[in-house]
């Protein structure tokens, strides 16, 4: 699966996407959150407020319980800033 | 129509590009977005000495921004409307964003800039990053803008 990270969530894990195969427990975007978490303290730090966490699934906004299961691309970002 | 760019805009050709050669028109309603000098101390601005940096979802923009302005067009009886979202590194006073909605009545043209600035700035992924002397910052989000975005829900 294409991971992808914007903003403060791009700085703090320190790139701006990559390609992971995930574990089959991994099924909603926040046990998602939950495996990155658990690999590294840069992922920790990034994810540690998941108040200010969106996702999105196929380029579509979703809720954190949300299935990314068959997902293509998940990104996260903190809530946008645009306009 | 929808674009995504770094390049600046000019509200009088983009009228022009939407009004030629068309007389059902009876309405245009631009909104152009400006880069405000430091929106974090809005108190004491400091002109010429921050940047504004935007960072966006390629593919997703896109495609968001299509979907708020076909929401609009099933909403309100729009002869045309254009998006154009600027990214990358800007200055206090640049423009940023521009909304266009033309109709045969004002009304529609009117309600349907509101309806897509306020969706545009919760749903498209651009996310603005300050530098100044004193550092850098994200823009935080405002609850202010959920409210409005939620209004046409």
């Amino acid at each position: 699966m294409k991971l992808l990270y914007f903003a403060w969530l791009r700085e703090r894990i320190g790139v701006p996407e990559e390609e992971r195969d995930l574990p089959a427990s991994v099924t909603t975007a926040h046990e998602l959150i939950d495996y990155l978490s658990a690999q590294g303290s840069a992922y920790q730090a990034a994810f540690a407020d998941r108040e200010l966490i969106k996702v999105a699934i196929d380029q579509e906004h979703a809720a954190l319980t949300a299935s990314v299961v068959g997902a293509h691309e998940v990104a996260f970002f903190p809530p946008v800033t645009g306009g | 129509m929808v674009r995504v760019e770094e390049d600046d805009f000019d509200l009088s050709t983009e009228v022009k590009k939407i009004t030629d050669g068309r007389t059902d028109i009876g309405a245009v309603v631009s909104f152009t977005g400006l880069v405000r000098d430091f929106q974090n101390n809005a108190d004491t601005p400091k002109p010429d000495q921050g940047q504004m940096t935007l960072e966006h979802y390629p593919g997703m923009t896109e495609k968001q921004l299509e979907q708020i302005e076909a929401e609009a067009h099933k909403r309100w009886p729009l002869s045309a409307s254009l998006i154009i979202h600027r990214f990358g590194t800007l200055n206090p006073g640049d423009q940023i964003v521009l909304v266009l909605t033309a109709s045969p009545h004002r009304q529609a043209a009117f309600e349907a800039a509101m309806f897509l600035m306020d969706w545009l700035k919760t749903k498209a992924p651009f996310w603005k990053k300050e530098t100044g002397p004193e550092g850098e910052a994200w823009v935080a989000a405002k609850s202010d803008d959920d409210a409005a975005a939620d209004k046409w829900s």
